[in-house]
C-alpha cells in the first residue's frame, strides 16, 4: 500500500537533495577559488549560501509539520529525525563554505605559498565525501555510508600535515606568516567539512538500520547501541 | 519479577484458531500494549488471561498461562476464581445497569465476603480514588452507574475492577468509545496505576500504545509477531510486519 | 409538470386521509366500550357494591364484593405459581436456552399461548376439578397456565436486550453464572421484567371461560381456597344474562371495575416503562 505520507516524505528527501546540490557547488566554488585564485567565485559562493539557507528554513519547517500532524513512528521517524540533523549539517557545510571563500579571498591577495596541489587533493578528498553521502542518502545505501566514515580519517591526515607544515614555515619566513593562517583557515573549515559529511554518513546509517554508530567507544558504557 | 507467563497458549472459536502457539511473559507492574489488526487474536488473548474465552459457545483453548506461580489452565482449577483474582475492563462502559454508583464498586467486594458497612464504605472509596472518580461522585453514589457520563463509566468500571485489588487488570480497548479528553484521563490512569497492577491493554490505537505502555506485543493472524520494550517496537521494530503495520503501509 | 405535480400531491392526501382515518377507526372500539361502560355502570357502584355479595333474582340491591376478593385471590395465587414458574422458564431460554432442545422448548411455549383459554379451563377440570372439585386453586392454576407462556416469553425477551458485555463483566468479577443472571441481569432489567408480568395480569384478569370450569362461581364469600370462588369477570357473565334488571345494572357495574382494573395495570406499566431507572 503506498501512502499519501510517502510522498511527503519523498518531497522532503528533494528538497534536502536540492540543498546537498548548492552544498557540493558552493564546496567546489570555494576550493576554485583558493585553487586557481579566482576571486569573482565568491559571489558565487554567497548565492549557493542564500539557497541553502531558504531551503534549510523550508526543510526544517516541513519536518515539523510532518512530526505534529503524522506522529511517524519506526522507519518514518527514524528517516524525519535523519533529516533534521542532515538538515543542520548542510545549512553548516554552506557556512563553512562561506568561510573558505573569506579566507580565500585574503589569500589571494597575500603571497603565495606552495600547497596548492596539496590543497587540491584534500578539496577533492571532501568533495567526492559530500557528493557519496548525499548519494548514500538517496539510495539508503549502507555500506557506502560505512565507507565515508573511513575517509574521514583521511582528510584529518591531509590537515595534520598541512598544518605542521605551515607551522615550520611561519617559524622561518615571517612576511609568510599571514598567508599561511588564511591557509590553516581554509585547512581547518574543509577539514570540518568532512566532519558534516561523516556525519551525514551516520545519520543514513541510522535511518537505514536504526543502528546510532556514532562515538564506538560508549558501546560498552550504555550511552547507546 | 515475573507475573504471568504463557506457554504455547493456543485458542479456538469452533474449528477457527484465533490463537497459535504464543509464548510471552509479562513482569509485575508492568503495561504491556497488544497491538495488531482487527482479528488478529489480541482480544482473545486477554481473554485467555482470565478464562473469559471459554465461556463463549464453541470455544477452546489449550496451552498454560502461570499468574502469580500458578497455572491456571491446570485441570480442576476453578474459572470463577481465577477471574477474581483479575480485572477487566471492556470495550463499551459497562457498569451493572439498575446499580447505584456505589453498588457497582461494592458488588466484587461483597462477593469476596466483606460485608461491614465501614469496610465497605472505605473500599469503596479507595477504589473510586485511585480510578480518579472520587472528587465527581461522592456526593451522589446512589445514583445509578448509568447516569454517568461516558468517560466517569468506563472510570467507574475501573474502580469496579480495582476494588478488589487484583494483581493484573485485562483492559479491552478501553478508550474507543471515549472522546479524547476522557481517552487522555484513562491514559493517565494507567500510568498512576501501574505502580500497584499490571496491566494488559489492547489497543487499536498505536499512538496510545507508544504512550502507555512499557511494553508492546505485536499480533497478526493468531500469531505473536514481535514481543519487547515499546520504545524499540515504535521505533526500530525487529520484524518487517511490525513495521509495516505501525508505520501504516499495511494492506 | 405542474399537473403531475398536482396528482402526486393529492394522491398523497389522499392516501394520508385514508391511514388516518383507519386510525381514528380502530380507536372508536375503545372509546365507545369505555364511554358505554362508564354510563351503564357508574350509577350501580356505591358503597353497597363494593361491600355486598348479590342477592336473589327479583331483590334490588346487593354488590359483587365476592367476586372482587375472588378475583384478587385467584389472581394472587395464579401470580405466586405462573410468575415464577414464567420466569424461570424464560431465564432459562435466554441464558442457556441453545440447541434443538431449547428450541423445541421455545416452540412449545409459543403454542401454548395460541391455545384457546376455554381449552386450558377444560384441561385443569378434567385434571384438577375431578378429583378436588371447583375451587379458588383450581381457577388459579388455569390462569397461571395461561400467564406462563406469556411470562416466559417476555423474560426471555426482556433478558436478551441485556448486552453480552454485561454478562461478561460479571463474570470478569468472579461471579458464577447464576449469580451474574441473579445479581445484576434479572436486576438489571426489572422494570422492564415487571412489565412483562403486568401485561400477563392484565390479560387473565379478564379471563372468563378457563374459570367457568374451574373456579365456577359463588354467591356468597368463599370460606375457604378448597371451595367454589367468585370471580369478576363469571359473575358479570351470570349476572348478564339473569334477565333482571337490578342484577344486569349490577353486571355492568363489574365490567366498569373490570376495566378499571385493566386501565390501571397498563397505565403502571407505561410508567414502570418510561422510569429512568431502567
Amino acid at each position: 500500500m503506498t501512502r499519501h505520507f510517502d510522498q511527503e516524505l519523498q518531497d522532503l528527501k528533494s528538497l534536502l537533495l536540492r540543498m546537498g546540490g548548492f552544498v557540493e557547488k558552493a564546496i567546489e566554488q570555494a576550493s576554485l577559488l583558493v585553487i586557481r585564485r579566482e576571486p569573482w567565485r565568491f559571489k558565487e559562493i554567497q548565492q549557493c549560501e542564500i539557497q541553502i539557507n531558504l531551503l534549510n528554513k523550508q526543510v526544517d519547517h516541513l519536518c515539523f509539520c510532518l512530526l505534529a500532524k503524522k506522529a511517524p513512528v519506526a522507519k518514518d521517524l527514524r528517516f524525519i529525525l535523519a533529516v533534521v540533523k542532515i538538515n543542520a549539517d548542510l545549512e553548516r557545510m554552506g557556512d563553512q563554505s562561506v568561510n573558505i571563500g573569506y579566507a580565500g579571498v585574503d589569500y589571494i591577495r597575500r603571497p603565495m605559498i606552495n600547497v596548492t596541489q596539496e590543497m587540491s587533493d584534500m578539496a577533492e578528498k571532501v568533495r567526492s565525501m559530500v557528493k557519496d553521502c548525499l548519494d548514500a542518502l538517496v539510495n539508503g545505501d549502507e555500506q557506502l555510508s560505512r565507507l565515508i566514515l573511513d575517509r574521514d580519517e583521511i582528510v584529518d591526515q591531509y590537515k595534520a600535515r598541512l598544518l605542521d607544515y605551515l607551522q615550520d614555515l611561519m617559524v622561518h619566513d615571517r612576511s609568510l606568516v599571514e598567508s599561511a593562517l588564511d591557509l590553516i583557515m581554509i585547512a581547518r573549515n574543509m577539514e570540518r567539512l568532512a566532519d558534516h559529511a561523516t556525519n551525514i554518513a551516520e545519520e543514513v546509517i541510522f535511518l537505514t538500520t536504526g543502528q546510532d554508530v556514532r562515538h564506538p567507544s560508549l558501546v560498552d558504557k550504555g550511552g547507546s547501541q | 519479577m515475573e507475573l504471568i507467563a504463557v506457554k504455547k497458549l493456543e485458542a479456538w472459536f469452533g474449528v477457527f484458531q484465533a490463537l497459535k502457539d504464543i509464548n510471552l511473559s509479562i513482569q509485575e507492574n508492568e503495561v504491556v500494549a497488544l497491538i495488531g489488526p482487527s482479528g488478529c487474536g489480541k482480544s482473545t488473548f486477554v481473554r485467555c488471561l482470565n478464562r473469559l474465552h471459554e465461556e463463549v459457545p464453541g470455544a477452546r483453548v489449550a496451552g498454560e498461562v502461570w499468574l502469580d506461580g500458578r497455572n491456571i489452565y491446570a485441570p480442576g482449577v476453578d474459572p470463577v476464581g481465577v477471574r477474581r483474582g483479575v480485572g477487566m475492563v471492556f470495550q463499551k462502559p459497562n457498569p451493572f445497569p439498575g446499580m447505584s454508583i456505589y453498588e457497582n464498586v461494592a458488588v466484587g467486594l461483597r462477593l469476596g465476603g466483606v460485608s461491614k458497612r465501614t469496610v465497605l464504605d472505605e473500599k469503596v472509596e479507595q477504589a473510586l480514588v485511585r480510578a480518579a472518580l472520587w472528587g465527581e461522585v461522592k456526593e451522589i453514589l446512589k445514583r445509578p452507574g448509568t447516569s454517568l457520563s461516558g468517560g466517569q463509566q468506563q472510570r467507574l468500571c475501573i474502580a469496579r475492577a480495582l476494588a478488589v485489588e487484583p494483581p493484573v487488570i485485562l483492559m479491552d480497548e478501553p478508550t474507543s468509545a471515549l472522546d479524547p479528553i476522557s481517552t487522555a484521563k484513562i491514559e493517565e490512569l494507567i500510568q498512576e496505576l501501574k505502580t500497584k497492577v499490571t496491566v494488559v491493554i489492547v489497543t487499536h490505537n498505536m499512538q496510545q500504545a507508544a504512550r502507555v505502555s512499557d511494553k508492546t506485543a505485536f499480533f497478526l493472524l493468531g500469531e505473536l509477531v514481535e514481543y519487547g520494550a515499546t520504545e524499540e517496537i515504535f521505533t526500530r521494530p525487529a520484524q518487517e510486519a511490525t513495521e509495516r503495520y505501525i508505520t501504516g503501509r499495511f494492506g | 409538470m405542474e399537473t403531475l405535480s398536482w396528482r402526486r400531491r393529492s394522491t398523497n392526501h389522499l392516501m394520508l386521509s385514508l391511514l388516518f382515518l383507519g386510525g381514528v377507526l380502530a380507536a372508536v372500539p375503545f372509546f365507545f366500550i369505555s364511554w358505554y361502560v362508564l354510563q351503564k355502570g357508574l350509577g350501580v357502584l356505591s358503597f353497597e357494591f363494593f361491600t355486598q355479595t348479590p342477592v336473589g333474582p327479583g331483590q334490588t340491591g346487593g354488590g359483587m364484593a365476592n367476586a372482587i376478593v375472588g378475583s384478587g385471590v385467584m389472581l394472587a395465587l395464579a401470580s405466586v405459581l405462573g410468575i415464577p414458574w414464567g420466569m424461570a422458564a424464560g431465564i432459562y431460554l435466554s441464558e442457556y436456552g441453545r440447541g434443538k432442545t431449547a428450541a423445541a422448548l421455545r416452540f412449545s411455549i409459543d403454542l401454548l399461548t395460541s391455545v384457546p383459554s376455554i381449552v386450558v379451563g377444560i384441561f385443569i377440570y378434567g385434571v384438577v376439578v375431578i378429583h378436588f372439585g371447583f375451587s379458588a386453586y383450581a381457577g388459579a392454576m388455569a390462569l397461571a397456565v395461561i400467564m406462563l407462556p406469556i411470562v416466559a416469553r417476555s423474560t426471555e425477551e426482556i433478558l436478551k436486550l441485556t448486552p453480552q458485555h454485561i454478562r461478561e463483566a460479571g463474570l470478569a468479577l468472579g461471579l458464577p453464572r447464576w449469580r451474574v443472571i441473579l445479581r445484576i441481569v434479572v436486576p438489571g432489567s426489572r422494570a422492564a421484567l415487571l412489565t412483562g408480568v403486568m401485561l400477563a395480569l392484565a390479560r387473565v384478569a379478564g379471563e372468563t371461560a378457563p374459570l367457568l370450569f374451574t373456579a365456577l362461581g359463588n354467591q356468597f364469600f368463599a370460606r375457604s381456597l378448597s371451595e367454589p370462588t367468585a370471580s369478576l369477570p363469571v359473575q358479570i357473565y351470570n349476572s348478564a344474562k339473569s334477565g333482571y334488571a337490578d342484577m344486569e345494572a349490577l353486571a355492568w357495574g363489574g365490567a366498569l371495575v373490570l376495566v378499571f382494573f385493566v386501565f390501571i395495570i397498563n397505565l403502571l406499566t407505561r410508567w414502570l416503562m418510561g422510569m429512568k431507572w431502567n
